[in-house]
């Protein structure tokens, strides 16, 4: 008799047991998830509230008052960023989507692609440092000087992986039957890639440049003695180049206020940009790449 | 206007499965002939061979002979050529998504690199006029884009598309298996007016399609052509049993 | 006869006379559209070429690669041949006397990494269970592009914020707390400045928490719901159904991000810089300066005046390509297993 008593005692205490280890176990999921979030609310936080003050017309237009003086900008810093991200562009995009295109087009299922696809990610993880010393390695020990060309190169290649990927992603939703479609008229497979499966996927492929570009936009460590930085105006590529980024770093870890509250700005510049990238690849995704094809 | 096929000892594999066996026939010119048999009965893999869409697929072989006109199709070293030559619209519908309707109808002109402007304008309005579409999108050629057509404009304006080129052949691999009644009422109307200029070759699997359309009948088995006849001798007085059997519905 | 055989016969026969043609045939015997079409090319030669083209592309992924380990290993030969590996276990870097020991970087990098992986593991794991299993269905998507935007902010941008808001509130509120409160424990000595391996590896866990807590998610979205299923039947708890159903099932991949969130965090260098307090010094406190191999190359880098220090530089760079690419080829290799080669995210 009281064995039964002290088994279903046992039991209940057993299942009391086992609910608080589950209220405990989500407590802990929603603690962490609050404990992740909040850093970035307070980052993105505190940079709207130091940045926004110093963002002024000045901010976007003049470059960088001597010590001792107030005011100025980074506007030699976001055109030289602009200049080498034209260079970086201009190498990452159309190898990128050429590989991209490879991988989707010719090369589905066999161990090839497999190869390129894997290399592919391994490159993303190389540190962008790593990069930086071997673009420096590659031309500027040549050319004994810093120069925009090679901090274009060192972001254009740090470019290829992510563009191949997502141009790979894309294309593969394009449906086979469109393709056949092109396939049955007798187009040429050149032209059946571009005008037919790249034109369908081209919405996707282009967010997926633009999620590259805003990478690449905030990387700094390859341009550290690449481009290397400038204090003036500069646009002639073969020269030391400002980048944003760049200037940032410089401007935080010297000890003057007014730089710090131009590096404050600068950042926020930076954040937005990458902000509005990411959400328009959110909202390209979720919209569906390819309108009305079924 | 259509020209007539001869197909002597096809063979075709996918990998290591022989799905066609020798098979030998006939298809007059300027006519419909249908081509039915149970599923996976290699049907439309026939109709992939005739204008070579059937080796895209990986592991694909061919052999035997194929006659367009007076053409063997396979002695050709690029398969590019031949698929000018033939028109194919595929069981699904599938205009290109991201262009408008005249810009699907005259991709097979635009897209092979042709230029004249006036002669585009004239093929889109005549094979659209032939597909029983123009009147329904005449308004919006430009405007519209080829998927927000219903499902059976989609399948009348990849008809459009195939006849903008000026086929010889049309090959149609059950084109109105994935539309409603109407839709599919419309189709074979289509094809009765189209056959007395093309050659066309139809995939069904709905024999009542085939008797209503088709001035000649193919029945596929198992990767064989089992009989190939006059619609109305197949469907009153089939020579093989096997034909028999599946017109009586002993076996679908 | 059978009766199915004569209702087709009747149809068949109904169809005998063909309406009118709308509109005309394409004229003549050959019309221009016929001609042009016969006439042209199969553009052969094109496709070839575009297709070598699209390959080429391809392959300078690996050359990418070859290249970046080719200049590695030339350019640090003369360090590679005047130290051996001795390089990356003795101390004392000397620049003017000739003498490099990485033994300072390699603790540091170390060091912060893991302390970066012990704090951010949990927490990544804890939201991405959140968000998998038990967030409800409106949340999710607003609070996984948050993950997501956390994963885009840049390094130095991270860095910024470390040093004017992390690093304050280490050195007035939390290392003399720790100090006070967990001396003993030999971890929490010496003087404080703010700057050191514990910011170091705060804002390491910071960064890395997105990425380990995305492809934990995919890992275990990628657990088929019967799982899920079959251990709810059984009477199980939410919480018991996740441990037993999804992680259980999930964890190679898990494994898989974890080493993932590693390699990315080795590899740190803006941030880390910033914050690490840059002594290239080895202590047991996690509260004194360090030195991390990605930071020295950032910071001494552009100033490596003679052959010998840029090489043994270069040297330090070498060891962090290959670790990074053995630690980021597992972890891919992993992740891989259990979802099956689905598409990668997007995401970076």
């Amino acid at each position: 008799m009281s064995g039964r008593r002290t088994a279903s005692r046992a039991m209940r205490m057993n299942s009391h047991f086992r609910a608080a280890a589950n209220h405990l176990a989500t407590g802990a999921a929603i603690a962490s998830t609050v404990i992740v979030i909040a850093p970035l609310l307070a980052i993105f936080g505190y940079l709207l509230y130091k940045g926004a003050s110093s963002l002024n017309w000045a901010f976007f237009t003049q470059p960088p008052k001597p010590i001792g003086e107030t005011g100025g900008g980074m506007a030699n810093a976001i055109a030289g960023s602009g200049l080498i991200l034209a260079i970086a562009s201009s190498i990452g995009i159309p190898v990128g989507i050429s590989a991209g295109i490879y991988l989707a087009e010719f090369s589905r299922g066999r161990m090839i692609g497999h190869a390129v696809r894997f290399t592919a990610d391994v490159l993303n993880g190389v540190p962008s440092i790593v990069m930086g010393i071997s673009v420096y390695a590659l031309i500027v020990l040549k050319q004994k000087h810093f120069s925009a060309w090679s901090g274009g190169v060192a972001l254009g290649i740090m470019m290829v992986p992510t563009v191949t990927r997502t141009t790979e992603e894309m294309l593969l939703m394009v449906p086979n039957v469109v393709r056949e479609a092109a396939l049955g008229l007798g187009i040429s497979r050149w032209r059946s890639v571009l005008s037919v499966s790249l034109r369908t996927a081209l919405p996707g492929v282009i967010t997926g440049c633009m999620l590259a570009f805003a990478r690449v936009a905030g990387e700094t460590a390859p341009l550290l003695f690449t481009a290397f930085g400038n204090e003036f105006w500069n646009m002639n590529p073969a020269q030391p180049t400002a980048a944003l980024p760049l200037q940032i770093f410089n401007y935080a870890i010297s000890p003057y206020d007014d730089w710090h509250r131009l590096a404050w700005a600068g950042a926020l510049v930076l954040i937005t940009l990458i902000l509005i990238s990411v959400s328009l690849v959110r909202y390209v995704a979720n919209r569906g790449v390819l309108k009305g094809a079924s | 206007m259509g020209v007539a096929i001869q197909v002597r000892d096809l063979n075709a594999w996918y990998g290591d499965n022989h799905t066609l066996h020798d098979v030998t026939i006939n298809i007059p010119p300027n006519s419909a002939t249908a081509l039915i048999g149970p599923s996976g009965c290699g049907k439309s893999t026939f109709v992939r061979c005739l204008n070579r869409m059937h080796e895209t697929a990986p592991g694909a072989r061919v052999e035997g002979t194929v006659l367009v006109g007076e053409d063997d199709i396979y002695a050709f070293a690029s398969p590019v050529g031949v698929r000018r030559r033939i028109g194919m619209v595929f069981q699904k519908p599938n205009p290109f998504p991201t262009m408008s309707i005249y810009d699907n109808v005259a991709s097979g002109l635009k897209l092979n690199g042709f230029r004249n402007r006036k002669l585009t304008d004239e093929a889109v309005e005549r094979s659209l006029r032939q597909s029983a579409l123009w009147d329904e999108v005449k308004d919006d050629l430009k405007k519209k884009s080829g998927a927000s057509l219903s499902g059976g404009q989609q399948q009348r304006l990849c008809i459009a598309r195939a006849l903008a080129v000026d086929p010889e052949v049309l090959l149609m691999d059950e084109p109105a298996s994935a539309l409603d009644p109407i839709s599919t009422a419309k189709i074979e109307d289509l094809i009765f007016q189209l056959k007395s200029e093309y050659t066309i070759v139809i995939v069904t699997h709905n024999m009542q399609q085939a008797a209503r359309v088709a001035e000649n009948t193919g029945f596929f088995l198992m990767g064989n052509l089992v009989e190939f006849d006059a619609t109305t001798k197949i469907f009153t007085n089939p020579r093989d049993k096997r034909t028999e059997d599946y017109i009586t519905g002993r076996f679908g | 006869m059978n009766q199915p055989l004569e209702g087709l016969r009747e149809v068949a026969a109904a169809r005998a006379v063909a309406p009118q043609l709308h509109g005309h045939a394409a004229g003549g015997p050959q019309s221009p559209i016929r001609k042009f079409l016969v006439e042209r090319g199969n553009s052969h030669l094109a496709d070839r070429a575009f297709f070598w083209l699209m390959a080429i592309c391809a392959g300078s992924i690996f050359a990418i690669v070859g290249f970046i380990f080719y200049q590695l290993i030339t350019r640090s030969q003369l360090s590679i041949h005047k130290f051996g590996v001795k390089f990356f276990f003795q101390t004392g870097w000397d620049p003017v006397n000739e003498h490099f020991g990485a033994w300072p970087f390699v603790y540091g990098t170390l060091v912060s990494s893991f302390l970066g992986l012990l704090i951010a593991v949990p927490l990544a794991l804890g939201v991405a269970v959140f968000l998998t299993e038990m967030c409800p269905r409106r949340l999710r998507q607003p609070l996984s592009f948050l993950t997501e935007l956390l994963a885009a902010i840049p390094s130095v941008v991270y860095g910024l914020w470390a040093i004017f808001v992390l690093v304050p509130i280490l050195r007035n509120d939390l290392d003399p707390a720790l100090q006070k409160y967990l001396g003993w424990t030999g971890l929490f000595s010496g003087p404080i400045f703010g700057v050191g391996m514990l910011a170091a590896g705060i804002i390491l866990a910071i960064m890395i928490l997105p990425i380990i807590s995305s492809l934990t998610r995919d890992v275990m979205m990628s657990v088929p719901q019967s799982q899920r299923e079959a251990v709810l039947a059984l009477g199980a708890t939410r919480w018991e159904m996740i441990r037993t159903g999804v992680l259980r099932n999930a964890r190679i991949g898990i494994v898989g991000s974890v080493i993932l969130g590693l390699g990315r965090a080795l590899g740190e260098t803006m941030a880390v810089t910033m914050v690490i307090g840059n002594r290239p010094e080895i202590s047991r406190s996690l509260l004194a300066p360090g030195y991390s191999m990605a930071s020295v190359l950032a910071n001494e880098f552009s100033e490596a005046s003679d052959d010998m220090y840029l090489s043994a530089l270069i040297e330090i760079g070498l060891a962090l390509f290959l670790v990074t690419i053995i630690v980021n080829a597992l972890a891919r290799l992993l992740v891989w297993a259990v979802t099956r080669g689905a598409p990668a995210r997007v995401s970076a």
